[in-house]
């Protein structure tokens, strides 16, 4: 098992160093001079230089590059702000568990909703149930979250009063933003469920299970969900790095201090590292996500478990000839 | 002796949007208590259809009991209740299906696929189903510590000695095995059936072996059915229908096996196509492909002729013999 | 029986479709789907004849109206008449949609499919490659190239459609690799078909059905993503009608026109709505096994 986690670890770690090239070199390659539109027009040309130096954008990219690296990696530092010369590394610190609770609770109320209304789409398909499921989550889908989130202010800040539309400060100003990323999350897992489960239950050993005698309700929780649950499982992962990027907008709207917030402000005045640290360090979340789903997998689906140990076992008994 | 089963004009029908497919129609069959009945046909002749009809299993909500009666143990179990039902199922009637590789649960190990069958019909502790599911295990080739294992890491022929462990785990009286060695190598396939047949007499389990192979039947029935489109055209002890085959579709069965001994130049299948199932004619449902067609195969559907003892043949031709 | 194959082909390879095309027009839902984008695409093609006003007619004296009779659906901050402004947003929406798509499409399938027939080392690299792209959230890849190309038409199409490659080059490698295995290319082989001939006539059709369930799926991704962006102000710049910019420059005045931002958000839903009703309609009609 310890062995499939190294593995997986392994892999990882050379596409978060593509990650963080590519990041790099993407932002690196803007055609005009941040720090020239950082400073603005009205600044000359020695100050211009003279920032430039300061923040090492003199040197070849490769130097460049590697400083980066090795300062994320020894040190932990993302570089400073273009703006306020603050460091990024402790913006970043700072902001994070305001998106990661955000992210944390909308894709817990999207299971919540979408993987039992999944599962008894499935068993009674066609049904209105069904049918009134999969409308609602087709138009979930289409609604952008941006104009979701809104509607919402208009409908329950602004009309009815009801709730905050703006800030962090307390429960009742989680429940718009949570509603607006976890809407669009519960169709997709709904959608997955359903299907994963409906493909589940067509399979032989659904049969077999029933010829024993067994209970339709044990059948389903038991024998088909337990197997269908491992699509759905890689589809919450994928969509947690999608409230990642959606928190972005989620942020912006509610005027929630977040991760995603510091990166729309960063776009706005090109102060480009803390974009190019707050992307980074998302997409490092991400991986890091993905990674422990890999993992989940492991626990969850024994084909994967035994497949490790069947090795090692091989390994020994082939050491033993 | 005492019958187990009794089919009487079993008419079964999957309804679709599309189409209604008449899968079984007017099926009459028995078994008696220690028996084997052998069900043979063609793939898509409502063999299966029957089996899932006797457990009460068929697709829902397609599936359909138009008509007919099954008796088991003089109960019909069309009518029983949902309850019942799963009493029986597994207990006092069990099944094994044709593809042990997708039969078996992969997220379960088998020792607990047969435990679960065993703690569903007995009033057992936890860890004595563990033991018993140990000891079925055992009894079908395969060693007890292999409990905790799961269904990939055993062969087919492995996995099938499972699904037989487990359909046999609560000693049900009626065995239905549907073609369990088709998806085996020839010589696992010897293994199993070999290995059933010691089971069922260890057991007394009376068993409906349905197989389009006339070896396999040879081996291990006393009964023997000849089914097409839903229909059992021929049925009679093993030496009639192999030393005394009258329906046409029979003999062109025994006629299309190679044998070892006779050189031939050309195979002799039966010529024509088995007919779709939405579109049955009400006439001799064999006549398109019969070598003895005349104009009444085409009027009239013929009636089954009981022809000596307890052969029957399905045909306008049967003959009486003595 | 010496029937040519390559006569026999194309009639199959017709009735392949047809066979799909009857299917998809029985579904409901995908044709509702096919007939609001036509909808759309005849606005866009049509808004000079069709809109009442053009998008950037400024009515000074006539701001902030609620929808009437004169302006169905209201005016914004400039006087402008919204109905306008949104059918002329679908010829920005649907063209971002179109090319975007085509420059993910291209370069993904041109990528995928060279990893997927040479595979080995050159698999490896471009998968890699993918497993980065794809390891970043789409809408901070979209931002971040956005940010480094700057505003505009464009440079939105460019960003949009970078961060749609991984998709279809994961998607038309996989179709190869399960198409070069199988039997029935050996078959082909067997019977004299050469190279050309089997790419064309067998591998191609199977791989194209999933590339345009892609293709159309992937356009109403690609709407979303560019409104996005113009909401956060990359992207399109005023006054171009863009539905997310609509709903960014509105934003502010919500709390007493609500109607700014309900209009072009309602616009941008539907569109993406038919798109997934067909995309999803093109997945059930092409996949030859029976769902039922």
């Amino acid at each position: 098992m310890l062995t499939y986690i190294l593995r997986r670890l392994l892999m990882m770690l050379p596409v978060v160093v593509g990650v963080v090239f590519i990041v790099f070199a993407i932002l690196q390659l803007t055609p005009t001079d941040p720090i020239r539109t950082v400073l603005g027009d009205m600044a000359t040309q020695e100050e211009v230089d003279m920032m430039r130096e300061e923040m090492g954008l003199n040197d070849p990219f490769f130097t460049q590059f590697y400083n980066y690296v090795k300062n994320i990696v020894t040190k932990g530092d993302f570089g400073v702000s273009y703006i306020n010369r603050k460091p990024v590394t402790s913006e970043i610190i700072s902001r994070f568990p305001t998106t990661l609770s955000l992210a944390l609770m909308s894709i817990l109320l999207a299971a919540a909703i979408g993987i039992p209304s999944g599962i008894i789409s499935a068993t009674r398909q066609y049904s209105l149930f069904d049918n009134g499921v999969t409308l609602f989550s087709l138009i979930s889908l289409a609604m952008p979250s941006f104009w979701l989130g809104l509607m919402l202010i208009i409908i329950f800040s602004l009309n009815l009063r009801l709730l905050p539309a703006s800030g962090f400060y307390g429960p009742q100003y989680w429940i718009m933003p949570v509603i607006t990323i976890g809407t669009g999350c519960a169709a997709g897992i709904m959608r997955t469920t359903r299907s994963s489960m409906l493909e589940v239950i067509r399979q032989d050993y659904i049969r077999t299970a029933r010829a024993k005698g067994q209970k339709e309700s044990i059948v389903i929780r038991r024998h088909a969900l337990g197997n269908a649950i491992i699509p759905v499982i890689t589809i919450m992962g994928l969509q947690f790095g999608r409230q990642l990027g959606g928190a972005v907008l989620v942020e912006t709207i509610f005027a929630i201090p977040g991760l995603g917030k510091l990166l729309v402000d960063a776009t706005a005045t090109k102060d480009i590292p803390v974009i190019q640290g707050g992307v980074l360090f998302m997409a490092i979340v991400f991986s890091f996500i993905n990674l422990f789903v890999d993992i989940l997998y492991g626990f969850i689906d024994p084909r994967i478990s035994t497949m490790y140990r069947m090795k090692k076992a091989k390994k020994v008994g082939a050491a033993n000839e | 002796m005492d019958k187990i089963l009794k089919i009487s004009n079993l008419k079964i029908q999957y309804c679709t949007d599309d189409a209604v497919v008449y899968a079984v129609n007017g099926v009459n069959l028995e078994l008696e208590r220690g028996k084997s009945l052998g069900l043979v046909g063609e793939t898509g002749a409502g063999k299966t259809t029957t089996a899932l009809g006797i457990m009460n299993l068929l697709p829902d909500p397609q599936g359909k009991y138009i008509d007919g009666k099954i008796y088991f143990n003089g109960e019909d179990i069309i009518k029983q209740s949902i309850q019942t039902m799963r009493k029986i199922r597994g207990n006092k009637i069990s099944m094994i299906f044709q593809d042990p590789m997708t039969s078996l649960n992969p997220i379960m190990t088998v020792g607990d696929q047969v435990s679960e069958v065993i703690r569903l019909h007995q009033k057992v502790s936890r860890s004595e189903a563990t033991i018993k599911s140990q000891q079925m295990l055992e009894l079908v080739g395969i060693p007890g510590e292999r409990y905790s294992e799961y269904p990939h890491q055993f062969s087919g022929g492995m996995k099938q000695r499972v699904v037989i462990a487990i359909a046999l785990a609560c000693n049900p009286e009626l065995l239905i095995a549907d073609e369990p060695t088709t998806a085996l190598d020839v010589t696992i396939q010897a293994q199993v059936l070999e290995l059933m047949e010691k089971l069922k007499k260890e057991f007394n389990t009376s068993l409906i072996m349905i197989t389009h192979d006339l070896g396999v039947v040879a081996e291990m029935c006393d009964k023997v059915a000849i089914m097409y489109c839903g229909e059992i055209v021929e049925y009679g002890t093993l030496r009639d229908i192999y030393k005394g085959a009258q329906h046409p579709y029979t003999i062109g069965l025994f006629e299309s096996i190679p044998d070892l001994d006779t050189k031939v130049s050309r195979l002799k299948p039966i010529r024509g196509l088995v007919p779709d199932p939405s579109e049955l004619p009400p006439t001799c449902k064999f006549a398109n492909r019969c070598s003895k067609v005349t104009e009444e195969c085409t009027k009239a559907d013929p009636l089954v002729i009981n022809v000596g003892g307890i052969h029957t043949v399905k045909c306008h031709y049967a003959k009486v013999v003595d | 029986m010496s029937s040519n194959p390559t006569t026999q082909l194309p009639y199959r390879k017709k009735s392949l479709w047809m066979n799909a095309w009857k299917r998809l027009t029985k579904n409901r839902m995908a044709m509702l789907g096919l007939g609001i984008i036509s909808l759309f695409i005849f606005a866009a093609i049509f808004a000079d004849y069709i809109a009442p006003y053009r998008y950037d007619e400024q009515h000074l004296d006539k701001i902030f109206q609620f929808p009437n009779k004169e302006f169905l659906l209201g005016t914004d901050q400039n006087g402008r008449d919204i109905l306008s402004r949104i059918i002329y947003g679908a010829r920005i929406s649907l063209q971002v949609g179109f090319i975007s798509v085509a420059i993910s499409a291209v370069l993904g399938c041109g990528l995928g499919s060279v990893a997927g027939y040479y595979g080995d080392k050159i698999d490896n690299v471009i998968m890699r490659v993918m497993d980065v792209l794809m390891a970043i959230p789409n809408v901070l890849l979209a931002i971040v190239i956005a940010t480094t190309l700057g505003p505009g038409l464009q440079n939105l199409m460019i960003a949009v459609g970078i961060s749609s490659v991984p998709s279809f080059a994961r998607l038309i490698r996989a179709s190869i690799l399960s198409v070069k295995g199988q039997e029935f290319v050996e078959a082909a082989r067997l019977v004299g078909c050469s190279d050309a001939r089997i790419i064309f006539r067998h591998l191609i059709p199977n791989v194209l059905a999933p590339i345009i369930v892609q293709i159309t799926l992937s356009m109403a991704l690609s709407i979303l993503a560019a409104s996005t962006l113009s909401f956060l102000g990359l992207g399109i710049q005023p006054p171009i009608p863009e539905w997310g910019a609509m709903l960014s420059s509105g934003r502010m005045y919500i709390m007493d026109y609500w109607y700014l931002v309900t209009f072009p958000g309602i616009a941008i839903a539907i569109i993406i709505l038919a798109l997934n009703l067909l995309g999803d309609g093109l997945r059930d009609a092409l996949d030859p096994r029976m769902k039922k």
